[in-house]
């Protein structure tokens, strides 16, 4: 399956990216032959509000299953649950250290955002 | 006459110079607007009675998912994530929302409909003075406060002298607040916080063309005692102020009386003398500004009795 996580760069040795709307970039990752796709997220950096809308509905149209992030806020958790993608939150390392516990089944996926929303 | 007090910087005294301001105005028909929506507190001050409420709201999108054909127009056009084409649905972010109504007028469906989002009150009172206040109160909780202000100023009567109270800041509030005033008084105090938020509000009442003129409350009014630098009165405003050729209004000394008189809730003009005497020559001087105005620019006034 394919799952999204939020990274600081473009590889699999990169760090996670704490944020989801505002993340560098998706690394969306096959997580049976581990291929990477990068999706760049700098639009999503330079917007003044609904980045997490935005970043939502990119991992969206990636055909990612799931998310793998620091934090998600409450419009971010929305769109992605309309989505029905499932979302793991609070993690940090690489992205590898991430995508190993994931095929572990070593993740919990969250069943509510796990930081409030930012003010208009 | 619309009379707007800003600051920048918050609590330099922008409240209890409207409050005052408009208790000793001798003229009747006087209204003071608090368009600090987000703690108002004139009505402490000013004591409005009868006082009747009105919920504010503004239009939000609701989608009937049976007209909707997924489009995907409204998402185009939205500046704000409002309305989004998620995985085949359309969801709707009421919070995000600037209700400009564009997503209803590009819908080829007609399937987007006008809900609503309350944004607070609207209060309304008159005291024993004769002073008319209006207020709003914004929801706890709601995040954009314009719209709201844009609400309280539609009841300004361009026949009546208003004298509003703007909030702190120099963003959308405090410029929804200060745009189409006659004149601004800029309340600030002899700190470089005060002296870096006047210059900002300084910049933005240039771009509105809303003339200024700067009230220095707190002020260091003693005079020079030792050659000891801090003992010196502090004149970072007053340097400013010459640069920039604005007037200095007046200046209030700082003064524990005048906190304690504040704390209860009483005014200034009522409790002290001296004080009464600064306010009266500050609205003299605030008068004399706005016959100079009207005589410079008699259209805007006609066209502001008009509309």
């Amino acid at each position: 399956m394919k799952v999204a996580i939020s990274s600081s760069g473009t590889t699999l040795d990169s760090a996670l990216d704490p944020r989801f709307g505002r993340a560098a970039n998706f690394l969306i990752v096959d997580t049976d032959t581990m291929e990477v796709e990068v999706k760049e997220n700098t639009q999503n950096l330079n917007l003044p509000q609904g980045a997490g809308i935005q970043a939502g509905k990119t991992v969206a149209e990636s055909g990612a299953q799931a998310v793998i992030t620091g934090n998600c806020g409450p419009k971010a958790f929305n769109v992605l649950q309309m989505a029905g993608i499932k979302v793991v939150t609070g993690i940090q390392g690489t992205v590898k250290e991430a995508i190993e516990k994931f095929k572990q089944d070593e993740l919990e996926f969250s069943q509510a955002p796990n930081v409030e929303g930012h003010w208009v | 006459m619309i009379v707007t007090i800003a600051s920048g910087k918050g609590g330099t005294g922008k409240t209890t110079v409207t409050v005052n301001l408009a208790a000793i105005a001798p003229v009747s028909d006087i209204q003071v607007f608090d368009c600090d929506v987000e703690e108002p507190n004139s009505h402490i001050y000013l004591k409005p009675e009868n006082i009747t409420t009105q919920e504010i709201s503004t239009m939000i999108p609701v989608v009937d998912k049976e007209l909707c054909n997924l489009c995907g127009e409204c998402e185009k056009l939205c500046q704000f994530s409002a309305i989004a084409l998620i995985a085949g649905k359309i969801m709707t972010f009421p919070e995000m929302c600037h209700s400009c109504r564009g997503c209803a007028m590009v819908c080829p469906e007609g399937a987007i409909n006008e809900g609503k989002r309350v944004l607070g009150s609207l209060l309304e009172g008159k005291n024993q003075r004769g002073i008319e206040l209006i207020w709003g109160e914004l929801r706890v909780g709601e995040a954009m406060s314009p719209p709201l202000i844009k609400q309280v100023k539609q009841r300004i009567n361009p026949e009546k002298f208003s004298f509003v109270d703007a909030p702190p800041g120099t963003s959308c509030p405090a410029i929804e607040t200060l745009r189409d005033s006659d004149f601004a008084i800029l309340v600030s105090e002899p700190t470089p916080f005060g002296l870096n938020d006047l210059a900002l509000t300084v910049e933005v009442l240039k771009k509105l063309n809303v003339p200024t003129g700067i009230v220095i409350n707190r002020a260091d009014t003693s005079e020079p005692t030792s050659s000891v630098q801090g003992s010196m009165p502090d004149t970072i405003i007053d340097e400013y102020a010459e640069k920039e050729g604005i007037e200095i209004l007046q200046k209030f000394p700082f003064s524990r009386e005048a906190a304690r008189v504040s704390s209860k809730g009483l005014l200034l003009v009522d409790e002290m003398p001296e004080m009464k005497k600064l306010f009266q020559e500050l609205y003299d001087k605030i008068m004399s500004r706005l016959d100079a105005i009207k005589e410079k620019n008699p259209a805007k006034q006609a066209e502001g009795t008009m509309s």
